[in-house]
């Protein structure tokens, strides 16, 4: 069964609720769920650190009021094309639908990453049989730091070994 | 079942309480969030997604040359389980509430020694997480790297080289890495120097919570210390940090320890005695009170003002007598009222278990 709210992501919310006397059936997905305020059973309801972090992704909203109009527009109208999630549903529950969420959403990232790590850019592990080239380049990076201490202490064997281990690298990366 | 047969079939290794520093650091964990690249995080998988995942994973693992650590390693589904046994685990620290409530195929691959706990399907498709006693989150960390290395070599994982490993939620983004020790500090507890010593600890992008407690109050004196920032500083570094910082509140420990002998011994030494009385003597105890009076006896063995009981009576206890242990045992569910004269009679065994025996 599709949500009924966005008639794209299967629904994994059942339930029946009485309004004014009246009986209502529900099926969400629980992106929309979540933005509804829906409450699974047996989740926690309140302050989590996706509530903390939706209120700091809602600051741009904030600061985006005295901006024109054009450009709150058009980050409400982003969206991951691979799994349907929306950049104010992605503000709402502070969480990506998948990893292609992280470039659709790209030109309102850095900010965020700012405020939450302090940093944009990853300087730790490279997955060993996919970083391919990075993993080589991070390579290349570490070896002519090292060459320039090697230089300063007057150590040119070494230098030169090293030196040679980067012309090799830098071919495997060119070609 | 004797409680001797049931404590060694129920405690995992990090209970035990032997490793480095162990006289304040009750244990250490890393835990990598990974995602296989192609797939929707957990959040939107189907059904049939997910299942594939737990399916990937479960292949994997039966590959050839599996890491030493993952020898004899099983695969358990949540759905397999009661909700009892997944207390437990809960209560154990080897899966997370989320996983056993709320994940759809959820399943946790553990090592028999429950060193290792690979949660599949929980916030994201795969968090390999290693817990080992004291302080030794080096150790955990080496081999969290380790196994995700094995895993890489069989799964494509998500990852960008500008962002890193790319996760479900943004404050795990980059290393995908949370680092974190679980202290025992009772003595900057009492002294009132604890508050002062958080702000510090949050400056350089650490965080302290109490566990075991609601909120930010620190039920039986035990805080966690963790790495925040996850994208743009190496796991090295990260490490190095967090170890640091907690051999610094381990010395800060220490001379508040050294203080209240010189200043209040006799205080002290009431305060300790009076709590391994009630432990030894009461009929019914509150998970509360149980911790306050486990972390006293605790810093009394350790200041060797109390004699003739083992140091890892608090981490057993502290596990031993929580909700879904003490209704395992009890072979039956118990309501609140009943737990706390359980767990007054589980105490009350254990403790002169300890005396006669070893």
């Amino acid at each position: 069964m599709q949500c009924q709210e966005c008639g794209k992501r299967p629904a994994t919310l059942h339930y029946t609720k009485i309004i004014n006397g009246e009986k209502m059936e529900f099926h969400l997905c629980e992106v929309c769920a979540k933005e509804k305020g829906e409450q699974m059973a047996g989740m926690e309801a309140g302050f989590s650190i996706h509530n903390l972090l939706s209120g700091l992704l809602n600051l741009d909203g904030q600061f985006a009021e005295g901006q024109p109009a054009r450009s709150a527009s058009s980050s409400e109208g982003l969206r991951c094309k691979t799994c349907g999630l929306t950049y104010s549903q992605f503000s709402k529950i502070g969480r990506f639908g998948c990893s292609d969420c992280y470039k659709a959403f790209a030109e309102r990232l850095d900010p965020l990453f700012r405020r939450v790590h302090g940093h944009t850019t990853h300087r730790g592990k490279v997955p060993e049989r996919t970083g391919g080239k990075l993993r080589i380049r991070r390579e290349i990076e570490r070896l002519k730091q090292e060459l320039s201490a090697r230089i300063q202490k007057e150590e040119f064997e070494e230098a030169a070994r090293l030196r040679d281990r980067i012309r090799e690298l830098q071919a495997k990366l060119d070609s | 079942m004797s409680l001797q047969r049931f404590t060694q079939d129920a405690l995992s290794e990090w209970m035990r309480g032997k490793g480095p520093r162990s006289d304040i650091v009750i244990s250490s964990r890393v835990r990598l969030a990974r995602n296989l690249s192609g797939l929707p995080f957990p959040m939107l998988a189907t059904s049939s997604q997910s299942s594939d995942i737990v399916r990937r994973v479960e292949e994997a693992l039966r590959s050839d040359n599996r890491p030493a650590a993952l020898d004899k390693a099983e695969l358990i589904r949540m759905d397999d389980l009661s909700d009892l046994e997944k207390r437990v685990l809960v209560e154990k620290h080897l899966i997370s509430p989320h996983l056993a409530e709320e994940s759809r195929h959820g399943a946790v691959v553990l090592s028999p020694n429950e060193a290792v706990s690979i949660m599949i399907n929980e916030e994201d498709h795969i968090r390999i997480q290693c817990l080992f006693p004291g302080l030794q989150p080096q150790e955990a960390w080496k081999l969290a790297d380790e196994l995700d290395d094995w895993f890489e070599r069989r799964l494509t994982y998500a990852f960008s080289e500008t962002t890193g490993y790319l996760t479900s939620c943004p404050t795990n983004v980059g290393t995908g890495i949370r680092a974190s020790v679980m202290v025992h500090l009772p003595a900057l507890a009492m002294t009132q120097q604890i508050n002062r010593l958080f702000p510090a600890i949050t400056q350089v992008g650490l965080a302290v919570r109490g566990i075991y407690g609601e909120g930010s109050e620190a039920l039986g004196n035990l805080y966690q210390v963790s790495n925040q920032v996850t994208l743009g500083q190496r796991e090295e570094d990260i490490i190095e940090k967090l170890t640091g910082v907690v051999r610094q509140m381990i010395q800060h420990e220490h001379s508040a320890r050294s203080r209240l002998r010189e200043i209040s011994l006799t205080k002290l030494e009431d305060r300790v005695h009076r709590s391994y009385g009630i432990l030894s003597h009461a009929r019914v105890l509150s998970s509360k009170e149980a911790m306050e009076r486990l972390s006293d006896v605790r810093l009394g063995i350790d200041m060797g003002l109390i004699s003739g009981v083992s140091a890892n009576v608090m981490n057993e206890l502290m596990v031993l007598t929580q909700p879904g242990f003490l209704q395992t045992r009890a072979k039956q569910r118990l309501d609140a009222e009943e737990r706390d004269i359980r767990r007054a009679g589980m105490i009350r065994e254990y403790l002169s278990m300890k005396r006669e025996g070893q």
